[in-house]
Protein backbone atom coordinates (compact mmCIF):
# COMPACT_ATOMS: atom_id res chain seq x y z
CA UNK A 1 0.00 0.00 0.00
CA UNK A 2 1.20 3.58 -0.88
CA UNK A 3 -0.20 6.30 1.17
CA UNK A 4 0.41 10.31 0.64
CA UNK A 5 2.51 11.07 3.92
CA UNK A 6 2.75 14.52 5.16
CA UNK A 7 5.74 14.50 7.80
CA UNK A 8 5.35 18.02 9.76
CA UNK A 9 8.45 19.98 10.23
CA UNK A 10 8.89 18.58 14.06
CA UNK A 11 9.99 15.19 12.29
CA UNK A 12 12.20 16.75 9.50
CA UNK A 13 13.82 18.59 12.33
CA UNK A 14 14.32 17.58 16.40
CA UNK A 15 12.23 14.05 15.99
CA UNK A 16 13.70 13.10 12.66
CA UNK A 17 13.72 9.51 14.81
CA UNK A 18 9.82 9.60 15.08
CA UNK A 19 10.27 9.99 10.94
CA UNK A 20 12.84 7.51 10.67
CA UNK A 21 10.94 4.56 12.54
CA UNK A 22 7.78 5.49 10.94
CA UNK A 23 8.93 4.96 7.78
CA UNK A 24 11.33 1.49 8.65
CA UNK A 25 7.95 0.31 10.67
CA UNK A 26 5.42 0.89 8.13
CA UNK A 27 7.57 -0.38 5.49
CA UNK A 28 8.26 -3.67 7.41
CA UNK A 29 3.86 -3.93 7.11
CA UNK A 30 4.14 -3.02 3.38
CA UNK A 31 2.71 0.41 3.45
CA UNK A 32 4.89 3.40 1.40
CA UNK A 33 4.51 6.33 2.98
CA UNK A 34 5.22 8.97 0.71
CA UNK A 35 6.34 12.26 1.08
CA UNK A 36 4.06 15.43 -0.42
CA UNK A 37 6.75 16.93 -3.01
CA UNK A 38 5.77 20.52 -1.13
CA UNK A 39 4.00 20.67 1.79
CA UNK A 40 4.06 23.74 4.77
CA UNK A 41 3.58 23.66 8.67
CA UNK A 42 0.73 22.52 9.57
CA UNK A 43 -0.48 25.63 11.02
CA UNK A 44 0.30 24.58 14.82
CA UNK A 45 -0.37 26.68 17.54
CA UNK A 46 -4.02 27.64 16.33
CA UNK A 47 -5.70 30.73 17.34
CA UNK A 48 -8.11 30.44 19.93
CA UNK A 49 -9.66 33.98 18.63
CA UNK A 50 -13.45 33.02 16.73
CA UNK A 51 -11.81 35.38 13.80
CA UNK A 52 -8.79 32.83 12.80
CA UNK A 53 -9.56 32.22 8.85
CA UNK A 54 -5.83 33.04 8.28
CA UNK A 55 -4.40 30.13 10.89
CA UNK A 56 -6.55 28.00 8.32
CA UNK A 57 -4.60 28.78 5.24
CA UNK A 58 -1.37 26.84 6.44
CA UNK A 59 -3.65 23.80 6.97
CA UNK A 60 -6.25 24.28 3.96
CA UNK A 61 -3.09 24.66 1.52
CA UNK A 62 -1.36 21.04 2.49
CA UNK A 63 -5.10 19.44 1.62
CA UNK A 64 -4.72 21.78 -1.49
CA UNK A 65 -1.08 20.13 -2.01
CA UNK A 66 -2.54 16.59 -1.14
CA UNK A 67 -5.64 17.22 -3.85
CA UNK A 68 -3.31 18.77 -6.29
CA UNK A 69 -1.21 14.85 -6.14
CA UNK A 70 -4.47 13.29 -7.05
CA UNK A 71 -4.92 11.60 -3.05
CA UNK A 72 -8.23 11.71 -1.07
CA UNK A 73 -6.12 10.52 1.95
CA UNK A 74 -3.13 12.32 4.01
CA UNK A 75 -1.81 10.51 6.55
CA UNK A 76 0.52 11.57 9.66
CA UNK A 77 2.27 10.77 12.41
CA UNK A 78 2.39 13.73 14.52
CA UNK A 79 -0.18 13.85 17.01
CA UNK A 80 0.06 17.81 16.13
CA UNK A 81 -0.27 17.81 12.78
CA UNK A 82 -2.63 15.01 12.76
CA UNK A 83 -4.99 17.36 14.95
CA UNK A 84 -4.16 20.32 12.96
CA UNK A 85 -4.84 19.25 9.45
CA UNK A 86 -8.07 17.35 10.56
CA UNK A 87 -9.83 20.02 12.59
CA UNK A 88 -9.16 22.18 9.35
CA UNK A 89 -10.55 19.69 7.21
CA UNK A 90 -13.48 18.87 8.69
CA UNK A 91 -13.86 22.91 9.81
CA UNK A 92 -14.15 23.83 6.06
CA UNK A 93 -16.46 21.24 5.20
CA UNK A 94 -18.45 22.14 7.93
CA UNK A 95 -18.71 25.96 6.88
CA UNK A 96 -18.31 26.04 2.89
CA UNK A 97 -18.76 29.89 3.53
CA UNK A 98 -15.58 29.51 5.09
CA UNK A 99 -13.82 27.96 2.42
CA UNK A 100 -15.12 29.90 0.04
CA UNK A 101 -13.26 33.28 1.36
CA UNK A 102 -10.09 30.97 1.78
CA UNK A 103 -10.43 30.13 -1.54
CA UNK A 104 -10.81 33.62 -2.70
CA UNK A 105 -7.41 34.29 -0.74
CA UNK A 106 -6.03 31.59 -1.95
CA UNK A 107 -6.34 32.79 -5.41
CA UNK A 108 -2.88 31.53 -6.67
CA UNK A 109 -3.95 27.74 -5.81
CA UNK A 110 -6.21 25.95 -7.34
CA UNK A 111 -9.62 25.33 -5.27
CA UNK A 112 -9.88 23.15 -2.19
CA UNK A 113 -12.69 21.30 -3.06
CA UNK A 114 -13.20 19.31 0.21
CA UNK A 115 -12.90 15.33 0.32
CA UNK A 116 -9.21 14.79 2.11
CA UNK A 117 -9.70 12.55 4.09
CA UNK A 118 -6.81 13.01 7.32
CA UNK A 119 -5.52 10.57 9.11
CA UNK A 120 -3.20 9.35 11.66
CA UNK A 121 -0.84 6.26 11.94
CA UNK A 122 -2.68 4.66 14.52
CA UNK A 123 -5.79 4.84 12.48
CA UNK A 124 -4.15 3.55 9.60
CA UNK A 125 -2.78 0.50 12.16
CA UNK A 126 -6.18 -0.20 13.59
CA UNK A 127 -8.52 -0.25 10.80
CA UNK A 128 -6.61 -1.08 7.54
CA UNK A 129 -3.08 -3.02 8.68
CA UNK A 130 -4.57 -4.62 11.57
CA UNK A 131 -3.24 -5.13 14.37
CA UNK A 132 -3.19 -8.80 14.02
CA UNK A 133 -0.75 -8.40 10.88
CA UNK A 134 1.11 -6.18 13.26
CA UNK A 135 1.55 -9.24 15.79
CA UNK A 136 2.24 -11.13 12.71
CA UNK A 137 5.41 -8.96 11.70
CA UNK A 138 7.02 -8.92 15.09
CA UNK A 139 10.69 -10.75 15.18
CA UNK A 140 11.57 -9.95 18.50
CA UNK A 141 8.66 -9.99 20.45
CA UNK A 142 9.11 -7.49 23.39
CA UNK A 143 7.83 -9.87 26.15
CA UNK A 144 7.59 -8.88 29.82
CA UNK A 145 8.43 -5.39 28.69
CA UNK A 146 5.76 -3.08 30.35
CA UNK A 147 5.17 0.01 28.46
CA UNK A 148 2.55 2.88 29.68
CA UNK A 149 0.92 4.49 26.37
CA UNK A 150 0.64 8.35 26.43
CA UNK A 151 -2.07 9.75 24.53
CA UNK A 152 -2.54 13.49 25.45
CA UNK A 153 -4.81 15.99 24.13
CA UNK A 154 -4.23 15.42 20.46
CA UNK A 155 -5.11 11.96 19.62
CA UNK A 156 -8.16 12.32 21.29
CA UNK A 157 -9.86 16.07 21.21
CA UNK A 158 -11.48 17.69 20.60
CA UNK A 159 -14.72 15.26 19.68
CA UNK A 160 -14.70 14.39 15.82
CA UNK A 161 -10.90 14.77 15.76
CA UNK A 162 -10.19 12.12 18.35
CA UNK A 163 -9.38 8.86 16.95
CA UNK A 164 -10.00 7.21 20.03
CA UNK A 165 -12.71 7.09 23.16
CA UNK A 166 -11.24 10.68 24.81
CA UNK A 167 -12.20 9.15 28.30
CA UNK A 168 -11.10 5.11 27.67
CA UNK A 169 -8.72 5.42 24.97
CA UNK A 170 -7.35 1.73 23.81
CA UNK A 171 -5.77 1.95 20.67
CA UNK A 172 -1.95 2.43 21.62
CA UNK A 173 -2.73 -0.40 24.24
CA UNK A 174 -4.20 -2.73 21.28
CA UNK A 175 -0.43 -2.17 19.85
CA UNK A 176 1.91 -2.04 22.64
CA UNK A 177 0.13 -6.17 22.71
CA UNK A 178 0.02 -6.87 19.17
CA UNK A 179 4.38 -6.08 20.10
CA UNK A 180 4.30 -8.63 22.64
CA UNK A 181 4.65 -5.74 25.11
CA UNK A 182 2.89 -5.14 28.37
CA UNK A 183 0.46 -2.04 28.62
CA UNK A 184 0.14 -0.52 31.73
CA UNK A 185 -2.30 2.15 32.22
CA UNK A 186 -2.57 5.15 33.93
CA UNK A 187 -5.23 7.76 34.65
CA UNK A 188 -2.79 10.64 33.33
CA UNK A 189 -2.34 8.90 30.16
CA UNK A 190 -5.03 11.43 28.23
CA UNK A 191 -3.46 14.71 30.10
CA UNK A 192 -1.94 17.82 28.76
CA UNK A 193 1.54 17.70 29.04
CA UNK A 194 1.69 21.54 29.59
CA UNK A 195 2.29 22.16 25.47
CA UNK A 196 4.11 25.45 24.64
CA UNK A 197 3.66 26.32 28.65
CA UNK A 198 7.60 24.91 28.01
CA UNK A 199 8.65 27.83 26.49
CA UNK A 200 7.96 30.76 28.91
CA UNK A 201 7.10 28.30 32.37
CA UNK A 202 9.17 25.40 31.87
CA UNK A 203 8.76 24.61 36.20
CA UNK A 204 4.90 24.74 35.50
CA UNK A 205 5.66 21.65 32.57
CA UNK A 206 8.37 19.38 34.69
CA UNK A 207 6.23 19.63 37.53
CA UNK A 208 3.47 18.20 35.04
CA UNK A 209 5.75 15.71 33.62
CA UNK A 210 6.77 14.56 37.08
CA UNK A 211 3.30 13.90 37.40
CA UNK A 212 2.74 11.71 34.22
CA UNK A 213 5.53 10.01 34.31
CA UNK A 214 5.56 9.33 38.36
CA UNK A 215 2.52 7.87 38.10
CA UNK A 216 3.03 5.44 34.97
CA UNK A 217 6.35 4.18 36.77
CA UNK A 218 4.35 3.29 40.42
CA UNK A 219 2.19 1.24 38.28
CA UNK A 220 5.10 -0.88 36.65
CA UNK A 221 5.56 1.30 33.74
CA UNK A 222 9.58 0.69 32.59
CA UNK A 223 8.88 3.33 29.47
CA UNK A 224 6.29 5.36 28.13
CA UNK A 225 4.87 5.92 24.19
CA UNK A 226 3.80 9.33 22.61
CA UNK A 227 2.56 10.07 18.94
CA UNK A 228 3.70 13.68 19.66
CA UNK A 229 7.32 15.42 19.70
CA UNK A 230 5.81 18.28 21.76
CA UNK A 231 4.91 15.44 24.24
CA UNK A 232 7.99 14.10 23.77
CA UNK A 233 10.02 16.81 24.18
CA UNK A 234 7.93 18.15 27.57
CA UNK A 235 8.15 14.26 28.73
CA UNK A 236 11.46 13.13 28.11
CA UNK A 237 13.55 16.41 28.23
CA UNK A 238 12.26 17.94 30.81
CA UNK A 239 13.34 14.84 32.79
CA UNK A 240 16.34 17.03 33.50
CA UNK A 241 14.90 19.59 35.71
CA UNK A 242 12.21 17.38 37.25
CA UNK A 243 15.78 15.79 38.59
CA UNK A 244 17.02 19.27 39.71
CA UNK A 245 13.50 19.49 41.41
CA UNK A 246 13.19 15.92 42.69
CA UNK A 247 16.49 13.85 43.25
CA UNK A 248 15.00 10.97 43.68
CA UNK A 249 13.29 10.81 40.55
CA UNK A 250 14.37 8.07 38.33
CA UNK A 251 14.65 8.47 34.74
CA UNK A 252 11.93 6.93 32.28
CA UNK A 253 12.59 6.17 28.66
CA UNK A 254 10.37 7.80 26.34
CA UNK A 255 9.88 6.30 23.06
CA UNK A 256 7.41 7.22 20.28
CA UNK A 257 5.04 4.21 19.19
CA UNK A 258 6.52 3.72 15.72
CA UNK A 259 10.30 3.10 17.56
CA UNK A 260 8.66 0.59 19.40
CA UNK A 261 7.06 -1.02 16.32
CA UNK A 262 10.79 -0.97 14.57
CA UNK A 263 12.52 -2.82 17.75
CA UNK A 264 10.04 -5.59 17.54
CA UNK A 265 9.99 -5.45 13.94
CA UNK A 266 13.96 -6.25 14.49
CA UNK A 267 14.29 -3.03 12.79
CA UNK A 268 17.25 -1.41 15.35
CA UNK A 269 19.04 0.81 13.03
CA UNK A 270 15.89 2.60 13.15
CA UNK A 271 15.83 3.15 17.04
CA UNK A 272 18.94 5.54 17.38
CA UNK A 273 20.04 7.51 20.49
CA UNK A 274 19.44 11.17 19.15
CA UNK A 275 16.22 12.08 19.43
CA UNK A 276 16.13 11.23 23.38
CA UNK A 277 17.55 13.01 26.76
CA UNK A 278 17.27 9.95 28.39
CA UNK A 279 19.23 7.52 25.83
CA UNK A 280 16.34 4.03 25.65
CA UNK A 281 19.14 1.31 24.60
CA UNK A 282 20.87 0.83 27.70
CA UNK A 283 18.25 -0.03 29.65
CA UNK A 284 16.61 -2.10 26.26
CA UNK A 285 20.05 -4.04 25.92
CA UNK A 286 19.51 -4.61 29.72
CA UNK A 287 16.15 -6.33 28.79
CA UNK A 288 18.02 -8.37 26.08
CA UNK A 289 15.64 -6.76 23.65
CA UNK A 290 18.33 -4.78 21.82
CA UNK A 291 21.46 -6.57 20.84
CA UNK A 292 24.94 -4.26 22.18
CA UNK B 1 -8.03 81.04 -36.95
CA UNK B 2 -9.96 77.41 -36.95
CA UNK B 3 -6.61 76.62 -39.08
CA UNK B 4 -4.20 77.51 -36.25
CA UNK B 5 -6.58 75.74 -34.03
CA UNK B 6 -6.41 72.43 -36.59
CA UNK B 7 -2.73 72.83 -36.34
CA UNK B 8 -2.73 72.97 -32.81
CA UNK B 9 -4.70 69.86 -32.36
CA UNK B 10 -3.23 67.78 -34.74
CA UNK B 11 0.19 68.72 -33.07
CA UNK B 12 -1.56 67.70 -29.53
CA UNK B 13 -2.31 64.43 -30.54
CA UNK B 14 0.90 63.71 -32.81
CA UNK B 15 2.50 64.42 -29.37
CA UNK B 16 0.43 62.00 -27.38
CA UNK B 17 1.33 59.53 -30.05
CA UNK B 18 4.57 59.61 -29.37
CA UNK B 19 4.35 60.01 -25.67
CA UNK B 20 1.66 57.41 -25.97
CA UNK B 21 2.13 56.20 -22.54
CA UNK B 22 0.24 57.86 -19.56
CA UNK B 23 1.19 57.07 -16.18
CA UNK B 24 0.81 58.28 -12.54
CA UNK B 25 3.81 59.15 -10.18
CA UNK B 26 2.42 59.60 -6.89
CA UNK B 27 -0.90 60.49 -8.17
CA UNK B 28 -0.16 63.34 -11.47
CA UNK B 29 -0.91 62.22 -14.64
CA UNK B 30 2.53 62.27 -16.92
CA UNK B 31 2.84 61.23 -20.84
CA UNK B 32 6.15 59.16 -21.25
CA UNK B 33 7.55 57.70 -24.20
CA UNK B 34 7.08 53.96 -24.79
CA UNK B 35 9.86 51.70 -24.37
CA UNK B 36 11.00 53.06 -20.97
CA UNK B 37 11.39 51.09 -17.86
CA UNK B 38 9.79 52.42 -15.03
CA UNK B 39 13.14 54.04 -13.63
CA UNK B 40 13.71 56.05 -17.14
CA UNK B 41 10.01 57.56 -17.15
CA UNK B 42 10.40 58.86 -13.31
CA UNK B 43 13.43 60.22 -14.98
CA UNK B 44 11.72 61.51 -17.95
CA UNK B 45 9.30 62.96 -15.43
CA UNK B 46 11.71 64.85 -13.49
CA UNK B 47 12.07 62.77 -10.93
CA UNK B 48 15.97 62.18 -9.73
CA UNK B 49 17.20 59.27 -7.44
CA UNK B 50 19.99 59.59 -5.23
CA UNK B 51 18.43 56.63 -3.31
CA UNK B 52 16.64 53.35 -4.43
CA UNK B 53 18.85 52.95 -7.82
CA UNK B 54 21.92 51.00 -8.12
CA UNK B 55 23.29 49.26 -10.61
CA UNK B 56 20.73 49.33 -13.51
CA UNK B 57 20.64 45.85 -14.55
CA UNK B 58 18.22 44.35 -12.58
CA UNK B 59 20.85 42.63 -10.21
CA UNK B 60 21.41 44.76 -7.31
CA UNK B 61 17.63 44.65 -5.81
CA UNK B 62 17.81 49.06 -5.12
CA UNK B 63 15.25 49.43 -7.00
CA UNK B 64 12.09 46.93 -6.38
CA UNK B 65 8.92 48.87 -6.38
CA UNK B 66 5.37 48.34 -6.64
CA UNK B 67 2.81 50.21 -8.92
CA UNK B 68 -0.98 49.27 -9.66
CA UNK B 69 -2.67 48.92 -12.72
CA UNK B 70 -6.29 50.93 -14.19
CA UNK B 71 -9.07 48.78 -13.41
CA UNK B 72 -7.13 45.65 -11.09
CA UNK B 73 -7.42 45.27 -7.49
CA UNK B 74 -4.09 44.04 -6.76
CA UNK B 75 -1.03 45.70 -6.18
CA UNK B 76 1.85 44.13 -8.66
CA UNK B 77 6.01 44.12 -8.21
CA UNK B 78 8.94 44.95 -10.00
CA UNK B 79 12.51 46.04 -10.14
CA UNK B 80 11.94 49.49 -11.52
CA UNK B 81 15.17 49.25 -13.51
CA UNK B 82 13.71 45.92 -15.60
CA UNK B 83 9.84 46.72 -15.62
CA UNK B 84 8.73 49.02 -19.06
CA UNK B 85 6.05 51.19 -18.09
CA UNK B 86 2.65 50.15 -19.38
CA UNK B 87 -0.59 52.53 -19.68
CA UNK B 88 -2.47 53.20 -17.13
CA UNK B 89 0.39 52.62 -14.07
CA UNK B 90 0.39 54.25 -11.36
CA UNK B 91 3.87 54.04 -9.41
CA UNK B 92 5.99 55.23 -6.47
CA UNK B 93 9.53 54.86 -5.67
CA UNK B 94 10.86 52.62 -2.54
CA UNK B 95 13.63 54.16 -1.67
CA UNK B 96 14.59 51.72 0.89
CA UNK B 97 13.44 48.78 2.56
CA UNK B 98 13.74 48.70 6.64
CA UNK B 99 14.48 45.46 7.16
CA UNK B 100 17.70 45.44 10.16
CA UNK B 101 19.76 42.04 9.39
CA UNK B 102 20.78 40.20 12.86
CA UNK B 103 24.44 40.40 13.16
CA UNK B 104 26.30 36.92 13.51
CA UNK B 105 29.56 35.20 13.53
CA UNK B 106 29.24 32.96 10.62
CA UNK B 107 32.70 30.89 11.83
CA UNK B 108 30.47 30.74 15.49
CA UNK B 109 27.65 29.24 13.83
CA UNK B 110 26.57 25.65 12.94
CA UNK B 111 24.46 24.74 10.38
CA UNK B 112 21.98 23.09 13.08
CA UNK B 113 18.03 22.51 12.77
CA UNK B 114 16.97 25.42 14.88
CA UNK B 115 19.68 27.88 13.99
CA UNK B 116 17.54 30.15 11.85
CA UNK B 117 14.79 29.91 14.14
CA UNK B 118 17.15 31.34 17.04
CA UNK B 119 18.09 33.90 14.83
CA UNK B 120 15.12 35.38 13.40
CA UNK B 121 12.50 34.08 15.55
CA UNK B 122 9.88 35.77 14.19
CA UNK B 123 9.83 32.76 11.31
CA UNK B 124 7.52 30.80 13.33
CA UNK B 125 4.89 33.36 12.48
CA UNK B 126 4.53 32.51 8.95
CA UNK B 127 0.77 31.50 8.75
CA UNK B 128 1.57 30.10 4.84
CA UNK B 129 -0.49 32.99 3.33
CA UNK B 130 1.95 33.19 0.31
CA UNK B 131 1.89 37.09 0.24
CA UNK B 132 6.18 36.96 0.37
CA UNK B 133 6.00 35.55 -3.05
CA UNK B 134 3.77 37.15 -4.83
CA UNK B 135 5.78 40.38 -4.12
CA UNK B 136 8.87 38.60 -5.53
CA UNK B 137 10.04 40.07 -8.85
CA UNK B 138 12.33 37.72 -8.90
CA UNK B 139 9.49 34.54 -8.85
CA UNK B 140 11.37 33.05 -6.16
CA UNK B 141 8.88 30.08 -4.13
CA UNK B 142 9.83 32.77 -0.91
CA UNK B 143 7.14 31.56 1.46
CA UNK B 144 8.59 27.77 0.47
CA UNK B 145 12.13 28.81 1.05
CA UNK B 146 10.44 30.20 4.16
CA UNK B 147 8.75 26.36 5.22
CA UNK B 148 12.02 25.26 4.71
CA UNK B 149 13.72 27.49 7.29
CA UNK B 150 10.96 26.76 10.04
CA UNK B 151 11.94 22.90 9.45
CA UNK B 152 15.89 23.36 9.20
CA UNK B 153 16.51 22.44 5.97
CA UNK B 154 19.47 24.50 5.32
CA UNK B 155 20.04 23.58 2.05
CA UNK B 156 16.37 23.95 0.50
CA UNK B 157 16.39 27.38 2.01
CA UNK B 158 19.69 28.38 -0.30
CA UNK B 159 18.81 26.76 -2.81
CA UNK B 160 15.22 27.89 -3.18
CA UNK B 161 16.41 31.45 -2.58
CA UNK B 162 19.52 31.25 -4.92
CA UNK B 163 18.33 33.88 -7.23
CA UNK B 164 17.21 36.48 -4.73
CA UNK B 165 18.44 40.33 -5.34
CA UNK B 166 17.50 41.21 -1.84
CA UNK B 167 15.08 44.03 -2.96
CA UNK B 168 12.96 43.54 0.97
CA UNK B 169 9.68 43.14 -1.03
CA UNK B 170 8.79 40.10 0.53
CA UNK B 171 9.69 41.57 3.95
CA UNK B 172 7.23 45.00 3.35
CA UNK B 173 4.54 42.85 2.26
CA UNK B 174 4.83 40.26 5.00
CA UNK B 175 1.99 40.03 7.78
CA UNK B 176 3.79 38.30 10.31
CA UNK B 177 7.17 40.27 9.82
CA UNK B 178 9.45 38.21 8.55
CA UNK B 179 13.00 39.33 7.33
CA UNK B 180 13.04 37.07 4.35
CA UNK B 181 16.03 37.76 2.67
CA UNK B 182 18.12 38.36 5.55
CA UNK B 183 17.22 34.81 6.58
CA UNK B 184 17.92 33.08 2.86
CA UNK B 185 21.17 35.01 3.21
CA UNK B 186 22.13 33.44 6.24
CA UNK B 187 20.75 29.69 4.95
CA UNK B 188 23.25 30.25 2.10
CA UNK B 189 25.98 31.47 3.89
CA UNK B 190 25.55 28.67 6.02
CA UNK B 191 25.25 26.23 3.12
CA UNK B 192 28.60 27.29 1.40
CA UNK B 193 30.39 27.14 4.83
CA UNK B 194 29.43 24.18 6.58
CA UNK B 195 27.58 22.00 3.78
CA UNK B 196 28.49 22.06 0.18
CA UNK B 197 30.61 19.68 -1.06
CA UNK B 198 34.41 20.88 -1.52
CA UNK B 199 35.68 21.62 -4.39
CA UNK B 200 38.01 19.15 -4.53
CA UNK B 201 39.85 19.93 -8.06
CA UNK B 202 40.52 23.70 -6.99
CA UNK B 203 41.58 22.81 -4.10
CA UNK B 204 44.28 20.32 -5.89
CA UNK B 205 44.97 23.11 -8.44
CA UNK B 206 45.41 25.66 -6.06
CA UNK B 207 47.80 23.41 -4.26
CA UNK B 208 49.87 22.67 -8.11
CA UNK B 209 50.23 26.49 -8.42
CA UNK B 210 51.62 26.80 -5.26
CA UNK B 211 53.91 24.17 -5.83
CA UNK B 212 55.13 26.03 -8.80
CA UNK B 213 53.88 24.01 -11.37
CA UNK B 214 52.89 26.91 -14.02
CA UNK B 215 55.55 29.05 -13.02
CA UNK B 216 57.76 28.11 -15.94
CA UNK B 217 55.34 28.79 -18.17
CA UNK B 218 54.02 31.80 -16.92
CA UNK B 219 57.66 33.02 -17.15
CA UNK B 220 57.72 32.33 -20.63
CA UNK B 221 54.56 33.97 -21.73
CA UNK B 222 55.72 37.36 -19.84
CA UNK B 223 58.76 37.41 -21.70
CA UNK B 224 57.08 36.90 -25.16
CA UNK B 225 57.04 39.92 -27.63
CA UNK B 226 53.80 41.15 -28.66
CA UNK B 227 53.94 39.53 -32.15
CA UNK B 228 55.00 35.69 -30.96
CA UNK B 229 51.89 36.69 -28.22
CA UNK B 230 49.68 37.26 -31.27
CA UNK B 231 50.82 34.27 -33.05
CA UNK B 232 50.23 32.31 -30.28
CA UNK B 233 46.55 33.61 -29.08
CA UNK B 234 45.57 33.18 -33.44
CA UNK B 235 46.34 29.21 -33.05
CA UNK B 236 44.87 28.61 -29.27
CA UNK B 237 43.13 25.57 -29.15
CA UNK B 238 39.45 26.78 -27.63
CA UNK B 239 37.24 22.96 -28.23
CA UNK B 240 37.27 20.37 -30.09
CA UNK B 241 35.90 20.79 -33.13
CA UNK B 242 35.18 24.34 -33.01
CA UNK B 243 36.29 26.88 -35.87
CA UNK B 244 38.48 29.83 -35.23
Amino acid sequence: MRIAYYPGCSLKALAANFDRSARAAMGALGVELVELERWNCCGTVSSLTTDDLMRQLAPVRNLIRAQEAGERRLVTACAMCYNTLKRAALRVEAHPEELAKINAFLDEEPDYRGGVRVLHLLELLRDEVGFEAVAKRVVRPLEGLRVAPYYGCLLLRPRGVGLDDPENPSILEELVRALGAEPVDSPLKGQCCGSYHTVAHKEVVARRAHKILSEAASRGAEALISSCPLCSFNLDNRQRLIRELDGSFAPLPVLYFTELMALAFGLEEALSPEGHYVDPRPFLEERQLLRR
Amino acid sequence: MADREAVEQEERTSLAEELGVRIYIMGKEYRVPAGLTIMKAMEYAGYKFIRGAGCRAGFCGACGTVYRKEGEYKLRFAVACQKLVEDGMFLVQLPFAPAPRVSYDLEKLRPTENVLLKLYPELARCVACNTCTKACPQEIPVMDYIQAALRGDIKRVAELSFDCIQCGLCSMRCPADIKHYHVAQLARRLYGRYLAPKAEHLAQRVAEIEAGRFDEELDRLTRMGKEELSKLYEARQIEEGVGV
